[in-house]
Protein backbone atom coordinates (compact mmCIF):
# COMPACT_ATOMS: atom_id res chain seq x y z
CA UNK A 1 0.00 0.00 0.00
CA UNK A 2 1.38 3.26 -0.68
CA UNK A 3 1.00 5.83 1.40
CA UNK A 4 -0.29 9.47 -0.76
CA UNK A 5 1.30 12.22 -1.63
CA UNK A 6 1.95 14.96 1.13
CA UNK A 7 1.52 18.74 0.87
CA UNK A 8 5.19 18.96 0.11
CA UNK A 9 5.10 16.09 -2.74
CA UNK A 10 1.67 17.82 -4.06
CA UNK A 11 3.88 21.32 -4.14
CA UNK A 12 6.71 20.01 -5.50
CA UNK A 13 4.67 18.37 -8.29
CA UNK A 14 2.96 22.31 -8.82
CA UNK A 15 6.22 24.25 -8.66
CA UNK A 16 7.71 21.82 -11.51
CA UNK A 17 5.14 22.08 -13.88
CA UNK A 18 4.57 25.57 -13.59
CA UNK A 19 8.07 26.97 -14.33
CA UNK A 20 8.17 23.62 -17.67
CA UNK A 21 4.67 25.09 -18.51
CA UNK A 22 4.32 28.80 -17.77
CA UNK A 23 7.37 30.16 -20.52
CA UNK A 24 5.18 28.04 -23.12
CA UNK A 25 2.31 29.91 -21.74
CA UNK A 26 3.45 32.96 -22.19
CA UNK A 27 5.03 32.73 -25.77
CA UNK A 28 1.70 31.06 -27.14
CA UNK A 29 -0.32 34.22 -25.78
CA UNK A 30 1.86 36.79 -27.10
CA UNK A 31 1.63 35.33 -30.66
CA UNK A 32 -2.10 36.50 -30.05
CA UNK A 33 -1.17 40.20 -28.90
CA UNK A 34 -1.57 42.93 -31.23
CA UNK A 35 0.95 45.12 -30.25
CA UNK A 36 4.45 44.45 -31.86
CA UNK A 37 5.59 45.22 -28.27
CA UNK A 38 5.81 41.48 -26.58
CA UNK A 39 5.09 43.06 -22.86
CA UNK A 40 2.67 45.49 -23.41
CA UNK A 41 -1.22 43.63 -24.51
CA UNK A 42 -2.92 45.12 -26.96
CA UNK A 43 -5.85 43.05 -27.62
CA UNK A 44 -6.33 39.93 -29.45
CA UNK A 45 -5.17 39.70 -33.17
CA UNK A 46 -4.29 36.71 -35.54
CA UNK A 47 -2.53 39.54 -37.73
CA UNK A 48 1.05 37.50 -36.48
CA UNK A 49 -0.65 34.00 -38.30
CA UNK A 50 -1.61 36.27 -41.61
CA UNK A 51 1.73 37.86 -41.64
CA UNK A 52 3.72 34.28 -41.32
CA UNK A 53 1.20 32.56 -44.41
CA UNK A 54 2.39 35.87 -46.20
CA UNK A 55 6.20 35.31 -45.22
CA UNK A 56 7.70 32.64 -48.15
CA UNK A 57 10.94 32.51 -46.67
CA UNK A 58 9.61 31.20 -43.55
CA UNK A 59 6.97 29.19 -45.44
CA UNK A 60 10.06 27.18 -47.77
CA UNK A 61 11.71 26.82 -44.68
CA UNK A 62 9.00 25.05 -42.99
CA UNK A 63 8.54 22.85 -46.55
CA UNK A 64 12.09 21.72 -46.42
CA UNK A 65 11.71 20.76 -42.33
CA UNK A 66 8.92 18.77 -43.01
CA UNK A 67 10.86 16.50 -45.82
CA UNK A 68 13.20 16.04 -44.13
CA UNK A 69 11.71 15.17 -40.76
CA UNK A 70 9.47 12.45 -42.91
CA UNK A 71 12.67 11.33 -44.73
CA UNK A 72 15.00 11.01 -41.54
CA UNK A 73 12.51 9.88 -39.41
CA UNK A 74 11.58 6.99 -41.13
CA UNK A 75 15.34 6.21 -41.99
CA UNK A 76 16.15 6.30 -38.71
CA UNK A 77 13.18 3.97 -37.33
CA UNK A 78 13.90 1.49 -39.73
CA UNK A 79 17.89 1.42 -39.07
CA UNK A 80 16.73 1.62 -35.60
CA UNK A 81 14.19 -1.55 -35.55
CA UNK A 82 17.12 -3.65 -37.19
CA UNK A 83 19.59 -2.39 -34.30
CA UNK A 84 16.96 -3.00 -31.41
CA UNK A 85 16.37 -6.75 -32.88
CA UNK A 86 20.07 -6.70 -33.30
CA UNK A 87 20.47 -5.79 -28.94
CA UNK A 88 17.43 -7.61 -28.05
CA UNK A 89 18.72 -10.62 -29.14
CA UNK A 90 22.40 -10.00 -28.58
CA UNK A 91 25.12 -12.06 -27.98
CA UNK A 92 26.94 -11.37 -31.63
CA UNK A 93 30.76 -10.29 -31.91
CA UNK A 94 31.02 -6.79 -31.17
CA UNK A 95 27.75 -5.96 -29.52
CA UNK A 96 29.78 -4.12 -26.89
CA UNK A 97 31.06 -1.65 -29.45
CA UNK A 98 28.03 -1.55 -31.34
CA UNK A 99 25.98 -0.73 -28.06
CA UNK A 100 28.06 1.77 -27.51
CA UNK A 101 28.08 3.69 -30.61
CA UNK A 102 24.44 3.93 -30.03
CA UNK A 103 24.43 5.20 -26.94
CA UNK A 104 27.41 7.64 -27.58
CA UNK A 105 25.57 9.14 -30.42
CA UNK A 106 22.37 9.68 -27.59
CA UNK A 107 24.69 12.47 -25.53
CA UNK A 108 26.85 13.82 -27.85
CA UNK A 109 27.07 17.36 -27.99
CA UNK A 110 25.26 18.66 -31.09
CA UNK A 111 28.02 20.95 -31.43
CA UNK A 112 30.61 18.13 -32.12
CA UNK A 113 28.32 15.76 -33.97
CA UNK A 114 27.62 18.61 -36.70
CA UNK A 115 30.80 19.56 -37.15
CA UNK A 116 32.05 15.93 -37.47
CA UNK A 117 29.47 15.23 -40.16
CA UNK A 118 30.39 18.20 -41.93
CA UNK A 119 34.08 17.10 -42.55
CA UNK A 120 32.49 14.05 -43.71
CA UNK A 121 30.79 15.67 -46.24
CA UNK A 122 33.22 18.24 -47.57
CA UNK A 123 35.69 15.38 -47.71
CA UNK A 124 33.21 13.30 -49.83
CA UNK A 125 32.65 16.12 -51.90
CA UNK A 126 29.00 15.77 -51.31
CA UNK A 127 27.32 19.38 -52.50
CA UNK A 128 25.00 20.64 -49.13
CA UNK A 129 21.76 20.23 -49.01
CA UNK A 130 18.70 18.86 -48.17
CA UNK A 131 20.46 14.89 -48.38
CA UNK A 132 23.21 16.14 -46.11
CA UNK A 133 20.77 17.34 -43.54
CA UNK A 134 18.76 14.21 -43.85
CA UNK A 135 21.61 11.72 -43.31
CA UNK A 136 22.46 13.86 -40.35
CA UNK A 137 19.26 14.01 -39.05
CA UNK A 138 19.19 9.92 -39.44
CA UNK A 139 22.55 9.34 -37.45
CA UNK A 140 20.88 12.27 -34.55
CA UNK A 141 17.69 10.24 -34.05
CA UNK A 142 19.19 6.72 -34.92
CA UNK A 143 19.79 6.28 -31.25
CA UNK A 144 16.58 7.47 -29.80
CA UNK A 145 14.63 5.28 -32.52
CA UNK A 146 16.84 2.21 -30.82
CA UNK A 147 16.52 2.94 -27.44
CA UNK A 148 12.83 3.02 -27.63
CA UNK A 149 12.12 -0.13 -29.67
CA UNK A 150 14.33 -2.05 -27.69
CA UNK A 151 12.76 -1.05 -24.56
CA UNK A 152 9.41 -2.61 -26.04
CA UNK A 153 11.40 -5.35 -27.88
CA UNK A 154 12.30 -6.89 -24.11
CA UNK A 155 8.92 -6.79 -22.79
CA UNK A 156 7.61 -9.32 -25.91
CA UNK A 157 7.36 -12.62 -25.65
CA UNK A 158 9.57 -14.20 -27.98
CA UNK A 159 8.14 -17.42 -27.72
CA UNK A 160 5.74 -16.65 -30.74
CA UNK A 161 7.94 -16.32 -33.03
CA UNK A 162 9.76 -19.01 -32.41
CA UNK A 163 6.75 -20.93 -32.46
CA UNK A 164 6.29 -19.19 -35.99
CA UNK A 165 9.77 -20.35 -37.10
CA UNK A 166 9.44 -24.09 -35.77
CA UNK A 167 6.17 -24.34 -37.73
CA UNK A 168 8.05 -23.28 -41.03
CA UNK A 169 8.32 -19.67 -41.49
CA UNK A 170 11.31 -17.53 -42.98
CA UNK A 171 12.73 -15.66 -39.86
CA UNK A 172 12.14 -12.68 -41.43
CA UNK A 173 8.46 -13.36 -42.01
CA UNK A 174 7.76 -14.42 -38.78
CA UNK A 175 9.46 -10.84 -38.09
CA UNK A 176 7.16 -9.11 -40.10
CA UNK A 177 3.66 -11.39 -39.55
CA UNK A 178 4.62 -11.88 -35.02
CA UNK A 179 6.94 -9.70 -33.74
CA UNK A 180 6.18 -6.62 -35.82
CA UNK A 181 2.29 -5.83 -34.79
CA UNK A 182 3.30 -6.56 -31.34
CA UNK A 183 6.55 -3.54 -31.34
CA UNK A 184 4.06 -1.41 -33.70
CA UNK A 185 3.13 1.33 -30.85
CA UNK A 186 6.88 1.33 -29.94
CA UNK A 187 7.89 1.69 -33.42
CA UNK A 188 5.04 4.70 -33.98
CA UNK A 189 6.37 6.46 -31.37
CA UNK A 190 9.93 5.89 -32.46
CA UNK A 191 9.00 7.52 -35.64
CA UNK A 192 7.40 10.46 -33.87
CA UNK A 193 10.53 11.00 -31.50
CA UNK A 194 12.90 11.04 -34.35
CA UNK A 195 10.32 13.26 -36.60
CA UNK A 196 10.20 16.39 -33.68
CA UNK A 197 14.21 15.60 -32.83
CA UNK A 198 14.47 16.43 -36.33
CA UNK A 199 12.21 19.09 -36.32
CA UNK A 200 13.47 21.06 -33.65
CA UNK A 201 17.26 20.83 -34.46
CA UNK A 202 19.19 24.25 -35.11
CA UNK A 203 22.94 23.22 -34.56
CA UNK A 204 23.31 20.36 -36.77
CA UNK A 205 21.18 21.65 -39.17
CA UNK A 206 23.14 24.80 -39.69
CA UNK A 207 26.48 22.97 -40.13
CA UNK A 208 25.21 20.41 -42.82
CA UNK A 209 22.63 22.51 -44.07
CA UNK A 210 23.80 24.44 -47.83
CA UNK A 211 22.09 27.09 -50.11
CA UNK A 212 18.23 26.28 -50.45
CA UNK A 213 18.06 24.03 -47.66
CA UNK A 214 16.99 26.35 -44.86
CA UNK A 215 15.49 24.49 -42.07
CA UNK A 216 12.87 26.20 -40.13
CA UNK A 217 14.95 26.08 -36.62
CA UNK A 218 17.61 28.26 -38.54
CA UNK A 219 15.24 30.68 -40.22
CA UNK A 220 13.84 31.19 -36.36
CA UNK A 221 17.26 31.39 -35.05
CA UNK A 222 18.38 34.10 -37.64
CA UNK A 223 15.35 36.29 -36.44
CA UNK A 224 15.81 35.49 -32.96
CA UNK A 225 19.38 36.89 -33.15
CA UNK A 226 17.02 40.18 -34.37
CA UNK A 227 14.99 40.42 -31.15
CA UNK A 228 11.84 38.79 -30.04
CA UNK A 229 9.01 39.28 -32.75
CA UNK A 230 5.74 38.23 -32.31
CA UNK A 231 5.78 36.42 -36.01
CA UNK A 232 8.58 33.83 -34.43
CA UNK A 233 5.67 33.30 -31.59
CA UNK A 234 3.28 32.56 -33.76
CA UNK A 235 5.20 30.34 -35.79
CA UNK A 236 6.71 28.97 -32.52
CA UNK A 237 2.58 28.34 -31.25
CA UNK A 238 1.47 26.12 -34.54
CA UNK A 239 4.84 24.24 -34.03
CA UNK A 240 3.97 23.46 -30.47
CA UNK A 241 0.37 22.80 -31.51
CA UNK A 242 1.45 20.09 -33.98
CA UNK A 243 3.19 18.24 -31.47
CA UNK A 244 1.18 18.14 -28.70
CA UNK A 245 -1.58 17.37 -30.65
CA UNK A 246 0.12 14.50 -32.12
CA UNK A 247 2.04 13.64 -29.02
CA UNK A 248 -1.36 13.41 -27.17
CA UNK A 249 -3.27 11.45 -29.26
CA UNK A 250 -0.35 9.26 -29.74
CA UNK A 251 -0.82 8.95 -25.84
CA UNK A 252 -4.24 8.62 -25.42
CA UNK A 253 -4.86 6.29 -28.55
CA UNK A 254 -1.91 4.01 -27.13
CA UNK A 255 -3.79 3.74 -23.39
CA UNK A 256 -6.87 3.11 -25.22
CA UNK A 257 -5.34 0.09 -27.07
CA UNK A 258 -3.39 -1.24 -23.63
CA UNK A 259 -7.48 -0.95 -22.14
CA UNK A 260 -8.80 -2.74 -24.63
CA UNK A 261 -5.98 -5.39 -24.84
CA UNK A 262 -6.28 -6.27 -20.77
CA UNK A 263 -9.71 -6.23 -21.10
CA UNK A 264 -9.47 -9.04 -24.02
CA UNK A 265 -6.48 -11.02 -21.74
CA UNK A 266 -9.12 -10.70 -18.21
CA UNK B 1 21.82 -20.39 -35.45
CA UNK B 2 20.25 -17.47 -33.57
CA UNK B 3 23.70 -15.69 -33.15
CA UNK B 4 24.44 -15.23 -36.71
CA UNK B 5 20.72 -13.54 -36.97
CA UNK B 6 21.36 -11.49 -34.32
CA UNK B 7 24.52 -10.13 -36.12
CA UNK B 8 22.53 -9.58 -39.95
CA UNK B 9 20.00 -7.31 -38.20
CA UNK B 10 23.07 -5.49 -36.76
CA UNK B 11 24.90 -4.63 -40.41
CA UNK B 12 22.65 -1.81 -41.48
CA UNK B 13 22.90 0.04 -38.93
CA UNK B 14 26.59 -0.50 -38.04
CA UNK B 15 27.36 0.36 -41.29
CA UNK B 16 25.98 3.73 -40.67
CA UNK B 17 27.32 3.95 -37.78
CA UNK B 18 30.73 3.64 -38.60
CA UNK B 19 29.99 6.14 -41.57
CA UNK B 20 28.33 8.68 -40.13
CA UNK B 21 29.66 8.77 -36.56
CA UNK B 22 32.59 7.12 -36.40
CA UNK B 23 34.63 8.19 -39.83
CA UNK B 24 33.41 11.59 -38.87
CA UNK B 25 35.28 11.63 -35.44
CA UNK B 26 38.67 10.80 -37.32
CA UNK B 27 38.52 13.46 -39.64
CA UNK B 28 37.86 15.83 -36.59
CA UNK B 29 40.55 14.08 -35.10
CA UNK B 30 42.75 14.48 -38.62
CA UNK B 31 41.65 18.18 -39.18
CA UNK B 32 42.54 19.28 -35.53
CA UNK B 33 46.21 18.60 -36.80
CA UNK B 34 46.04 20.36 -40.06
CA UNK B 35 46.79 24.21 -41.00
CA UNK B 36 43.91 26.97 -41.55
CA UNK B 37 44.79 28.37 -45.39
CA UNK B 38 43.24 30.56 -47.48
CA UNK B 39 41.25 28.02 -49.66
CA UNK B 40 38.48 26.53 -50.22
CA UNK B 41 37.67 23.93 -47.88
CA UNK B 42 39.93 26.11 -45.56
CA UNK B 43 42.91 23.72 -44.22
CA UNK B 44 45.74 22.05 -45.12
CA UNK B 45 47.31 19.63 -45.84
CA UNK B 46 44.87 17.54 -48.60
CA UNK B 47 45.66 13.83 -49.07
CA UNK B 48 46.60 13.89 -52.64
CA UNK B 49 45.85 10.14 -53.71
CA UNK B 50 47.07 10.71 -57.16
CA UNK B 51 50.31 10.98 -55.81
CA UNK B 52 50.20 7.73 -54.49
CA UNK B 53 52.90 6.84 -51.64
CA UNK B 54 54.65 9.97 -51.93
CA UNK B 55 51.01 11.52 -51.39
CA UNK B 56 50.72 10.11 -48.46
CA UNK B 57 53.57 10.61 -46.82
CA UNK B 58 53.14 14.56 -47.56
CA UNK B 59 49.70 14.52 -45.93
CA UNK B 60 51.40 12.96 -43.09
CA UNK B 61 54.74 15.53 -42.46
CA UNK B 62 52.16 18.61 -43.00
CA UNK B 63 49.65 16.84 -39.52
CA UNK B 64 51.45 18.75 -36.36
CA UNK B 65 49.81 19.99 -33.49
CA UNK B 66 50.33 23.42 -33.53
CA UNK B 67 46.83 24.18 -33.61
CA UNK B 68 46.60 22.64 -29.92
CA UNK B 69 49.70 24.88 -29.30
CA UNK B 70 47.93 27.66 -30.44
CA UNK B 71 44.79 26.90 -28.14
CA UNK B 72 47.16 27.00 -25.36
CA UNK B 73 48.52 30.00 -25.71
CA UNK B 74 44.95 32.40 -25.47
CA UNK B 75 43.60 32.70 -22.27
CA UNK B 76 40.14 32.58 -24.10
CA UNK B 77 39.75 28.97 -24.46
CA UNK B 78 40.94 27.84 -21.35
CA UNK B 79 38.25 29.96 -19.43
CA UNK B 80 35.67 28.75 -21.56
CA UNK B 81 36.47 25.23 -20.80
CA UNK B 82 36.59 26.16 -17.31
CA UNK B 83 33.11 27.67 -17.41
CA UNK B 84 31.73 24.94 -19.51
CA UNK B 85 32.70 22.29 -17.08
CA UNK B 86 31.66 24.73 -14.05
CA UNK B 87 28.38 26.05 -15.41
CA UNK B 88 27.15 22.08 -16.46
CA UNK B 89 28.36 21.20 -13.33
CA UNK B 90 26.11 23.85 -11.07
CA UNK B 91 23.46 23.05 -13.34
CA UNK B 92 23.76 19.13 -12.81
CA UNK B 93 23.89 19.75 -9.30
CA UNK B 94 20.72 22.39 -9.41
CA UNK B 95 18.83 19.94 -11.39
CA UNK B 96 19.05 17.26 -8.70
CA UNK B 97 17.62 19.84 -6.23
CA UNK B 98 14.73 20.58 -8.04
CA UNK B 99 14.28 17.42 -9.95
CA UNK B 100 14.27 15.29 -7.31
CA UNK B 101 11.40 16.25 -5.08
CA UNK B 102 9.53 16.48 -8.40
CA UNK B 103 10.33 12.81 -9.20
CA UNK B 104 9.83 11.74 -5.34
CA UNK B 105 6.58 13.48 -5.61
CA UNK B 106 4.73 11.77 -8.95
CA UNK B 107 6.19 8.62 -7.99
CA UNK B 108 4.19 8.96 -4.27
CA UNK B 109 0.48 9.97 -6.30
CA UNK B 110 -1.80 7.36 -7.53
CA UNK B 111 -1.00 5.54 -9.77
CA UNK B 112 -4.45 6.87 -11.92
CA UNK B 113 -2.05 9.99 -12.15
CA UNK B 114 1.32 8.84 -12.03
CA UNK B 115 1.01 8.39 -15.61
CA UNK B 116 -0.50 11.51 -16.75
CA UNK B 117 2.26 13.32 -14.88
CA UNK B 118 5.24 11.75 -16.37
CA UNK B 119 3.40 12.46 -19.55
CA UNK B 120 2.85 16.52 -18.33
CA UNK B 121 6.94 16.37 -17.57
CA UNK B 122 8.18 14.56 -20.60
CA UNK B 123 5.79 16.82 -23.61
CA UNK B 124 7.86 19.89 -23.03
CA UNK B 125 10.42 17.76 -24.62
CA UNK B 126 8.75 17.18 -27.24
CA UNK B 127 8.14 20.80 -28.06
CA UNK B 128 11.14 22.45 -29.72
CA UNK B 129 14.13 23.22 -27.68
CA UNK B 130 14.93 26.45 -29.35
CA UNK B 131 11.41 27.67 -28.83
CA UNK B 132 11.35 27.37 -25.50
CA UNK B 133 14.93 29.16 -24.68
CA UNK B 134 13.46 31.71 -26.74
CA UNK B 135 10.55 32.03 -24.53
CA UNK B 136 12.40 32.90 -22.00
CA UNK B 137 14.06 36.08 -23.71
CA UNK B 138 11.11 37.52 -24.01
CA UNK B 139 10.40 36.69 -20.05
CA UNK B 140 14.03 37.74 -19.06
CA UNK B 141 14.53 41.04 -20.85
CA UNK B 142 14.43 44.50 -19.45
CA UNK B 143 11.49 45.48 -19.68
CA UNK B 144 9.95 41.77 -20.11
CA UNK B 145 7.46 39.76 -18.70
CA UNK B 146 9.50 39.25 -15.21
CA UNK B 147 10.06 42.90 -14.90
CA UNK B 148 6.15 44.02 -15.66
CA UNK B 149 5.17 40.93 -12.53
CA UNK B 150 7.82 42.61 -10.67
CA UNK B 151 6.77 46.09 -10.94
CA UNK B 152 3.19 45.18 -10.24
CA UNK B 153 4.10 43.35 -6.99
CA UNK B 154 6.02 46.91 -6.30
CA UNK B 155 9.77 44.87 -6.39
CA UNK B 156 12.46 46.09 -7.48
CA UNK B 157 13.24 44.95 -11.39
CA UNK B 158 16.29 42.44 -12.19
CA UNK B 159 18.37 42.53 -14.64
CA UNK B 160 19.53 39.37 -16.22
CA UNK B 161 19.46 38.27 -19.19
CA UNK B 162 22.99 38.22 -20.99
CA UNK B 163 24.59 36.67 -17.56
CA UNK B 164 25.68 33.35 -16.02
CA UNK B 165 22.54 33.24 -14.24
CA UNK B 166 20.24 33.20 -17.29
CA UNK B 167 22.28 30.33 -18.66
CA UNK B 168 22.10 28.52 -15.82
CA UNK B 169 18.18 28.92 -15.66
CA UNK B 170 17.76 27.96 -19.24
CA UNK B 171 20.28 24.76 -18.85
CA UNK B 172 18.18 23.89 -15.84
CA UNK B 173 14.83 24.40 -17.17
CA UNK B 174 15.16 22.70 -20.57
CA UNK B 175 17.36 19.60 -19.03
CA UNK B 176 14.69 19.15 -16.42
CA UNK B 177 12.94 16.19 -17.87
CA UNK B 178 16.16 14.25 -18.33
CA UNK B 179 16.68 14.46 -14.73
CA UNK B 180 12.99 13.98 -13.37
CA UNK B 181 12.72 10.70 -15.71
CA UNK B 182 15.71 8.96 -14.54
CA UNK B 183 15.09 9.65 -10.98
CA UNK B 184 11.27 8.34 -11.30
CA UNK B 185 12.16 4.95 -12.50
CA UNK B 186 14.12 3.88 -9.64
CA UNK B 187 11.82 5.77 -7.04
CA UNK B 188 8.62 4.43 -8.62
CA UNK B 189 10.33 0.44 -8.78
CA UNK B 190 11.13 0.96 -4.73
CA UNK B 191 9.39 -1.70 -2.95
CA UNK B 192 7.47 0.38 0.04
CA UNK B 193 7.68 -2.48 2.21
CA UNK B 194 11.26 -1.43 3.29
CA UNK B 195 10.47 1.68 3.83
CA UNK B 196 6.97 0.44 6.28
CA UNK B 197 9.92 -1.85 8.01
CA UNK B 198 12.19 1.07 8.48
CA UNK B 199 9.20 2.76 10.18
CA UNK B 200 8.08 -0.40 12.00
CA UNK B 201 11.87 -0.31 13.55
CA UNK B 202 10.92 3.09 15.02
CA UNK B 203 12.60 5.23 12.03
CA UNK B 204 10.74 8.21 11.33
CA UNK B 205 9.51 9.15 7.94
CA UNK B 206 12.10 11.99 7.22
CA UNK B 207 15.05 9.09 9.09
CA UNK B 208 13.62 6.59 6.69
CA UNK B 209 14.46 8.42 3.54
CA UNK B 210 17.37 9.84 3.90
CA UNK B 211 18.15 5.62 4.87
CA UNK B 212 16.23 3.77 2.73
CA UNK B 213 15.09 5.54 0.08
CA UNK B 214 17.66 7.82 -0.98
CA UNK B 215 20.24 5.59 -0.58
CA UNK B 216 18.26 3.62 -3.25
CA UNK B 217 17.47 6.11 -5.24
CA UNK B 218 21.24 7.04 -5.81
CA UNK B 219 21.82 5.02 -9.31
CA UNK B 220 18.14 7.11 -10.94
CA UNK B 221 20.53 10.37 -9.80
CA UNK B 222 23.95 9.34 -11.33
CA UNK B 223 22.01 7.93 -14.72
CA UNK B 224 20.31 11.69 -14.59
CA UNK B 225 23.62 13.95 -13.75
CA UNK B 226 25.49 12.06 -16.67
CA UNK B 227 22.51 12.40 -19.09
CA UNK B 228 22.48 16.27 -18.35
CA UNK B 229 25.98 16.67 -17.47
CA UNK B 230 26.94 15.71 -21.09
CA UNK B 231 25.19 17.62 -23.44
CA UNK B 232 25.07 20.71 -21.04
CA UNK B 233 29.10 21.33 -21.23
CA UNK B 234 28.70 20.99 -25.26
CA UNK B 235 25.63 23.55 -24.96
CA UNK B 236 25.62 26.32 -27.75
CA UNK B 237 22.12 27.27 -28.18
CA UNK B 238 21.20 28.04 -24.77
CA UNK B 239 24.45 30.43 -23.76
CA UNK B 240 24.22 32.12 -27.16
CA UNK B 241 20.78 32.97 -26.78
CA UNK B 242 20.77 33.74 -22.72
CA UNK B 243 23.97 34.52 -22.27
CA UNK B 244 26.29 37.60 -22.47
CA UNK B 245 28.97 37.68 -24.80
CA UNK B 246 31.21 37.06 -21.65
CA UNK B 247 29.60 33.66 -20.99
CA UNK B 248 32.01 31.54 -22.84
CA UNK B 249 31.19 27.88 -23.59
CA UNK B 250 33.25 25.32 -25.60
CA UNK B 251 30.15 25.14 -27.92
CA UNK B 252 29.87 28.47 -28.72
CA UNK B 253 33.43 28.45 -29.22
CA UNK B 254 33.30 25.41 -32.08
CA UNK B 255 30.42 27.42 -33.51
CA UNK B 256 32.18 31.00 -33.72
CA UNK B 257 35.64 29.32 -34.54
CA UNK B 258 33.79 27.64 -37.49
CA UNK B 259 31.52 29.71 -38.56
CA UNK B 260 32.87 33.50 -37.97
CA UNK B 261 36.25 32.79 -38.03
CA UNK B 262 36.55 30.61 -40.72
CA UNK B 263 39.21 28.53 -38.64
CA UNK B 264 38.21 24.92 -39.02
CA UNK B 265 41.26 23.05 -37.59
CA UNK B 266 41.18 24.74 -34.87
CA UNK B 267 36.97 24.13 -34.57
CA UNK B 268 37.93 20.64 -34.41
CA UNK B 269 40.94 20.85 -31.82
CA UNK B 270 38.36 22.50 -29.55
CA UNK B 271 36.02 19.77 -30.34
CA UNK B 272 38.65 16.99 -29.72
CA UNK B 273 39.92 18.33 -26.13
CA UNK B 274 35.91 18.64 -25.42
CA UNK B 275 35.40 15.22 -26.75
CA UNK B 276 38.37 14.10 -24.04
CA UNK B 277 37.05 15.55 -21.20
CA UNK B 278 33.58 14.31 -21.71
CA UNK B 279 34.66 10.67 -22.95
CA UNK B 280 34.79 9.73 -18.94
CA UNK B 281 31.21 10.41 -18.43
CA UNK B 282 30.29 9.32 -21.88
CA UNK B 283 31.72 6.09 -20.96
CA UNK B 284 29.90 5.79 -17.32
CA UNK B 285 27.09 6.56 -18.92
CA UNK B 286 27.39 3.49 -21.50
CA UNK B 287 28.00 1.46 -18.38
CA UNK B 288 24.58 2.41 -16.69
CA UNK B 289 22.77 2.01 -19.40
CA UNK B 290 24.38 -1.47 -20.41
CA UNK B 291 23.38 -2.81 -17.51
CA UNK B 292 19.95 -1.18 -17.29
CA UNK B 293 19.23 -2.90 -20.63
CA UNK B 294 20.21 -6.05 -20.13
Amino acid sequence: MRRGPSAFNIASIALGLTFLYAPIVILVAYSFNASRLVTVWGGFSTRWYAALFKDSQMLDAIWVTLRVGVVSATFATVLGTLAAVALARGGFRGRTLFAGGIYATLVMPEVILGLALLLLFVGAGLPRGFWTVTLSHTTLTLAYATVIIQARLGSVDRSLAEAAQDLGCPPWKAFVLVTLPMIAPAVAAAWMLAFTLSLDDLVIASFTSGPGATTLPMRIYSQVRLGVSPEINAVSTLLIGLVATGVIGAYLFLQRRARVADSGAA
Amino acid sequence: MRRSRAGLAAVLPLLWLSVFFALPFLLVAKLSLSDTVLAIPPYAPRLDWSQGLAGLRAFLDGLDGETYARLTRDRLYLDAYLSSLRLAALGSGMLLMIGYPIAYGISRCPVAIRQALVMAVILPFWTSFLIRIYAWIAILKPAGVLNTALHTLGLPPVDILNTETAVLLGLVYAYLPFMVLPLYAVLDRQDESLIEAAQDLGATPLAAFWRVTFPLSIPGAAAGVLLCFIPMAGEFVIPDLLGGSETLMLGRVIWTEFFANRDWPAASAVAIVLLATLIIPILLFERQQAKVMS
